[in-house]
């Protein structure tokens, strides 16, 4: 492959991958290479950088396909030649000892370089797995991971830390840490031996992640749900600086036609000045009643936190959460609360929502309906998050649609695909004739359905 | 023959080079007191190379603005600047025509003139007031534009700004399109409130500017602020970056940790004990909530 081809295909992968790559900006990126001394790779990445990815969130992504495409180094590498012509197999006993140890010693001193020579060799040592045909290998970070379970060392590590002079509590992080870089680190040189292979284009279409912002709420890991908490205020805030900007834009009312004509007088009733009517912001009154059972719970939360964040767009906001009964949550999110204390203060009234355990939208409903039946009048805008799973029980379709009618509007969120409603024992299609069902799958797409109701 | 020889002359004064190479980019700033990482030093030094606009964004207070200032004396540049705002518009970004000495040029020619003579007498440079773009597309000398903040002005600002950005001229109806003599060395800054046009983002290259590590971070507080002991610095920068670890509001930048060292200077503080942290904790979390946080969080780190 040409230098030219490579750069074809990694920008056609940054496409393809969702980064609106134009033709002047791959332009743009050889003209920067021209520019630069290729003897280091980080200076080429810069280069591609700072001309291809114009969104920071999307930066994960650029890296992810970069690594494949212009990989760290070729097989083995220099510390992999010495030991690839060894015939013998390269995953015993003794040699998972021996790693095992040089990995806690490298974890304990957290050196980068270490790391990364250690990761390398644990794929092509014991994430080796034979491929369709001979000749042909293939590479797992599972199968080295699993072998390696440097999870494992995790104890260890914490108490080499401690004897560093750090607390329990920091001990404990930077060990948990130094283990997830380590996994991403294997992670990636198995994509990368996996390129080798096959060709970049596939393995870029298969392993790269969405950016943060594009991750379904359902499919995010536990990293990836702290990442998705942190741009929850950068969310609110730039929701909120639109939602002024818009308002300004439409801050002129009908034209007040009494005003316009007496002003009109002064210049001999030619009216040169008009006047308007000052327009009235419209604000609206929130209900959010939201399912909080362990399958939807992150998506909940994130929406009552972007919901709270932009209170001041509304006139109030009421907010309830259930499982199989309804607890009122408004309390729990007073003006300058902390973050992780809203969290912990909803996650306590989780187990309050619940009877049973078990999900029942019927009988949520009828409960929110008996108990807090003023809380939904002509002024407010109901809100239903939740994916309609509601374990084969009675849906009370007539009270969903009794509390729409008295409703203002009426939405639905749904975290699921639509290609899931109505599957299993999703009622999101028999809920969605009721109430309109809008589908809210990511950030984005939340930080889209608010804007759009305030 | 004279003529001839300042005609070359001004061409290859035109080709200004701003940066050799990054590495000269690095140690130019570093020289001009703002010290970089390789991948900002080379944006750097590609934003003069390729000759194209330097977009850049990232949290409040991590050095978007000094980038640009630094770059102006780093390479003896003159700074025009441009600070953005809601409703800013062309009058105040681009030109303006100085309409009360127009109205005093036409009462003072009397009736004597035709009103052709006139109408091309006030519409000359004499009448015309530069504002920042246009006055950095004029000059001569080698300059430094910095549009700060372009994410608070409105959308039509932007479509203002692609005439000037992609190729360095401005047209004014009157007068004809005046073009860059030398292209300037463009930074425009934003906060991200607000996502910027696909236009103005494919002219510009991107570089986002996060939080150092803290070996960085030291250097920058220390270079800042060569008055405090190393040791207290290392302390500070110490706290500073396990506050950037909790989930804060507003995780302190490198401005509040540069302030909060100016703060201990002017108390004489010798350490940097857990008393000191929590009566100068004001200085770097500007939220109530986040000291609470930060207090609490603190406290259960040292037991």
């Amino acid at each position: 492959m040409s230098l030219l081809d490579t750069h074809i295909g990694f920008v056609e992968a940054l496409r393809a991958a969702g980064l609106s790559v134009s033709l002047a900006e791959g332009l743009d990126a050889i003209s920067a290479l021209e520019k630069v001394h290729w003897h280091d790779r980080e200076t080429v990445r810069a280069a591609y950088a700072a001309t291809l990815v114009k969104r920071q969130p999307q930066r994960v992504t650029f890296d992810a396909v970069f690594d494949i495409y212009y990989p760290r180094l070729i097989g083995g590498g220099v510390a992999g030649d010495g030991l690839e012509p060894n015939a013998g197999p390269q995953d015993t006993g003794q040699a998972l000892e021996r790693f095992r140890e040089a990995l806690a010693d490298a974890l304990a001193s957290g050196d980068p370089q270490a790391l990364q020579d250690l990761a390398v060799e644990a794929v092509a040592r014991f994430g080796a797995m034979p491929g369709r045909g001979p000749g042909l290998s293939s590479w797992s970070a599972y199968t080295s991971l699993q072998r390696v379970s440097p999870a494992e060392l995790l104890d260890r590590l914490v108490q080499g830390l401690l004897g560093q002079g750090l607390d329990d509590e920091q001990a404990q992080r930077t060990a948990g840490r130094r283990i997830g870089d380590f996994t991403r680190l294997v992670e990636g040189d198995a994509r990368r031996r996996i390129a080798e292979e096959k060709g970049p284009e596939h393995v870029a279409d298969v392993t790269v992640r969405p950016t943060i912002d594009r991750l379904d709420f359902t499919a995010a890991r536990r990293s990836d749900l702290e990442e998705m908490r942190r741009e929850i205020y950068p969310l609110a805030r730039r929701l909120a600086a639109r939602l002024t900007k818009e308002q300004h834009a439409r801050r002129r009312g009908p034209l007040d036609v009494r005003r316009t004509v007496r002003a009109s007088i002064a210049t001999g009733g030619v009216p040169l000045t008009t006047h308007h009517r000052p327009k009235r912001p419209h604000r609206t009154d929130l209900v959010v009643l939201c399912d909080v059972s362990g399958s939807v719970a992150n998506f909940a939360q994130f929406t009552l936190m972007l919901v709270f964040a932009l209170r001041e767009a509304f006139s109030g906001v009421r907010a309830f959460t259930f499982v199989d009964d309804v607890v009122e949550v408004s309390d729990s999110f007073r003006p300058g609360a902390d973050v992780v204390e809203v969290m912990e203060s909803l996650a306590g009234q989780i187990s309050q929502a619940a009877l049973w355990g078990r999900t029942n939208y019927g009988r949520a409903l009828t409960r929110f309906a008996e108990q807090h039946r003023d809380a939904v009048g002509p002024r407010s805008s109901l809100l239903v998050l939740g994916d309609g799973r509601s374990n084969y029980s009675d849906l009370a379709l007539p009270v969903l649609g009794e509390l729409a009618g008295r409703a203002r509007h009426a939405w639905w969120l749904n975290p699921e695909h639509p290609r899931h409603w109505g599957t299993g024992d999703s009622a999101a299609d028999r809920y969605g004739e009721v109430v309109p069902m809008v589908e809210c799958r990511n950030l984005a797409q939340l930080g889209e359905f608010v804007h759009g109701i305030v | 023959m004279s003529a001839a020889s300042a005609a070359l002359e001004a061409r290859l004064a035109r080709v200004t080079t701003w940066f050799e190479s990054p590495d000269d980019a690095s140690a130019r700033l570093r020289g001009s007191g703002y010290l970089t990482d390789d991948a900002t030093a080379l944006t750097a030094y590609l934003a003069g190379a390729l000759e194209k606009p330097l977009l850049i964004e990232g949290p409040a207070g991590v050095g978007k603005t000094e980038l640009a200032k630094a770059v102006a004396r780093a390479t003896g540049a003159e700074l025009v600047r441009l600070q953005c705002y809601e409703g800013l518009d062309e009058a105040r970004a681009l030109y303006e025509w100085n309409y009360k000495k127009q109205l005093l040029r036409i009462q003072a020619a009397g009736g004597d003139q035709s009103w052709s003579e006139t109408h091309d007498d006030i519409f000359t440079e004499e009448f015309l007031l530069t504002r920042p773009l246009l006055s950095a597309i004029r000059r001569d000398e080698p300059t430094v534009l910095l549009v700060d903040e372009v994410d608070k002005t409105d959308i039509e600002v932007e479509g203002l700004l692609l005439e000037v950005l992609s190729d360095f001229q401005v047209t004014i109806p009157e007068l004809g399109t005046v073009t860059a003599t030398r292209r300037p060395f463009v930074v425009l800054t934003s906060n991200a409130s607000r996502e910027l046009s696909e236009a103005v983002k494919r002219r510009c290259l991107f570089l986002h500017l996060d939080y150092p590590d803290a070996d960085r971070e030291r250097a920058i507080v220390t270079s800042q602020v060569p008055r405090l002991d190393e040791r207290v610095v290392a302390q500070l920068v110490d706290v500073v970056v396990r506050l950037r670890e909790l989930e804060l509001k507003k995780a302190p930048s490198i401005a509040e940790s540069v302030d909060w060292a100016r703060t201990l200077v002017a108390l004489q503080v010798g350490d940097l004990d857990e008393a000191t942290v929590a009566r100068t904790l004001g200085v770097v979390l500007k939220h109530s909530s986040d000291q609470q946080r930060a207090a609490r969080e603190l406290k259960l780190a040292t037991g």
